[in-house]
């Protein structure tokens, strides 16, 4: 029975199967109670109650929007391009979804264990750009096109800015595999020793990357209420909505994991001596989650200008300093080797 | 299975090169091109070269692409149009094709490899390290000048790039971000307490 599952191409497959849908599943699930907490966290903050009539404290709320949204009509406005504008949505949720495919839970608790993994989540994250694009120019109308190029240019800043500060971890780690970042970040003092302390000022730059990137508020301008309607998403109804939506929900998650994985020691344990795993990254995930929510409940949006200005003119020359800067410091083993942990983890 | 999955890039690639050259809609031929890097970056892995199937994608599908598609779809060309003005030109590119294609056919035919330049080349694909090792070992300490160079070189082609396209206008009003921040709300309004009923 083993060998079926390790040597046959269909027993190799089930495995596979099986695990994905081990990831999948509770990730999607959690979507809906992660889309219930930051509507609870913006209310507490608006002084409001939020969601609480569909189940105990609103729980099923997520549950209930998710089935009115597909028993909707699907519309497709007059000229639009009906193939692009369909693809646009499935390729925006596939795009969130596969990255997880290279993220860990735990030593070995990941699907695909390859060697250039944070490229990997690099290279799908800058993909998930087209489905944004290809909705609004599908969608032949004016809002949604202004949201899409809005997009494009906004994702292709940030992303400069997050790759310089992902080299400047690696340089540190010595190694692109998930594994071998968090296990270089095992020290013996405990939550001292994880990358936020010594790329502290990267901790910063890339929470604030990862909010532009995944348009979020305060720069979520594609999709900006007041100026745009809802950017690309005006012509969208019913299930391919409900895509884009999730698409950018999990993409969000992903970049809790992100921050979770590269600064915060992934399923390592805060404190020395307690034992590490799965929980710690979830805990941590929240944690993490619970401020990007917060950013949105008490930030005003960006004016466009300012969101360029601070991508090219701030962010992209501060982490270029820095990359310059870790790489000195790992090379000559400045601070007692706290920027060059390869002997350790890679 | 490997034989199986190139098969499927091969053909990913070959469709979406031919769509990209017929689609009408230059939007189309766009999206097509990215299937065909996509693919080639499939290609890549099957090699056992993923650092450089991931560059691919970040660089040409992630970058690149996005900037092609950023300007198909704001200038709006009449690719109908263009076609009919090409299709006069036709037989003359016809005949050039087809003389490139002969000397190309001529050169391959009197090409004669030395058998011990197979022995100099250098295995991109190791075993026994990973291949972005020993591409970092190649670029930075084998070749670490000559990629410099192509550095160097780069660098004057986006100061040229910049210089040629930076024009300073100094009739329109600019915004000072700096002047807008430090801006001090005591001196620049100032708050009336305005009775009912009787205004300012």
């Amino acid at each position: 029975m083993a060998s079926f599952f390790s040597d046959t191409y269909l027993g190799i497959a089930l495995v596979i199967i099986g695990q994905i849908l081990l990831v999948l599943l509770p990730l999607l699930v959690a979507q809906a109670f992660i889309m219930l907490a930051e509507r609870k966290i913006w209310a507490a903050v608006q002084l409001r109650r939020g969601p609480n009539v569909v189940g105990a404290f609103g729980l099923l709320q997520s549950f209930a929007d998710f089935a009115k949204y597909i028993v909707k009509e699907v519309v497709f406005p007059a000229g639009a391009d009906r193939f692009v504008f369909i693809l646009a949505p499935i390729i925006s949720t596939v795009m969130a979804l596969i990255a997880w495919a290279v993220i860990p839970f735990g030593d070995d608790l990941v699907v695909a264990n390859i060697n250039v993994a944070i490229l990997y989540v690099f290279a799908i994250s800058s993909l998930e750009v087209y489905g944004v694009i290809m909705g609004g120019w599908a969608s032949n109308s004016k809002y949604p096109f202004l949201g899409s190029l809005r997009s494009a240019a906004q994702m292709i800043s940030y992303e400069v800015s997050i790759g310089l500060i992902i080299i400047g971890v690696i340089i540190s780690s010595g190694s692109m595999n998930f594994g071998a970042i968090v296990a270089s970040q095992k020290g013996d003092f405990g939550l001292f020793s994880w990358y936020w302390l010594p790329h502290f000022p990267m901790l910063f730059l890339f929470f604030i990357s990862a909010l532009a990137e995944t348009n979020r508020p305060p720069f979520d301008l594609p999709e900006a209420e007041s100026e745009l309607v809802a950017g690309y998403q005006v012509e969208y109804s019913s299930t391919p909505f409900v895509l884009f939506f999730l698409g950018e929900l999990v993409a969000m998650t992903l970049m809790c994991a992100l921050v979770t994985l590269l600064f915060f020691g992934g399923w390592l344990s805060p404190v020395p001596g307690l034992p590490d795993g799965l929980l710690w990254m979830i805990g941590k995930m929240i944690i993490v989650f619970f401020l990007f929510s917060m950013v949105k409940a008490i930030t005003p949006r960006y004016r466009y200008d300012q969101l360029m200005r601070l991508g090219w003119k701030v962010f992209l020359p501060m982490s270029l300093v820095w990359v310059v800067f870790v790489a000195f410091a790992a090379k000559f083993d400045w601070l007692w080797g706290t920027y060059a942990r390869w002997a350790v983890g890679g | 299975m490997i034989a199986f999955s190139f098969y499927l890039f091969a053909i990913c690639v070959l469709v979406g090169g031919f769509f990209t050259v017929i689609s009408r809609q230059p939007v189309h031929s766009v999206l097509w091109l990215i299937l065909a890097f996509l693919s080639s970056a499939g290609l890549f892995v099957l090699l056992g070269a993923e650092f450089v199937a991931m560059l691919m994608i970040i660089v040409y599908v992630g970058a690149v692409m996005v900037l092609f598609l950023f300007v198909v779809m704001m200038l709006d060309v009449d690719f109908a149009e263009l076609k009919a003005e090409m299709a006069k030109y036709m037989p003359l590119a016809l005949v050039i094709a087809l003389v490139l294609l002969m000397q190309f056919f001529l050169a391959f035919g009197a090409w004669d490899a030395n058998a011990a330049a197979e022995g100099l080349r250098q295995n991109v694909t190791p075993t026994d390290i990973p291949n972005t090792n020993a591409l970092g070992m190649l670029l930075y300490d084998k070749y670490f000048l000559l990629f410099q160079l192509a550095g160097l070189i780069l660098l004057v082609a986006m100061i040229g790039a910049i210089v040629l396209t930076m024009r300073h206008r100094t009739d329109i009003k600019r915004q000072d971000i700096l002047t807008q921040i430090y801006r001090d709300p005591a001196k620049s309004m100032e708050l009336k307490d305005v009775k009912p009923g009787q205004g300012l």
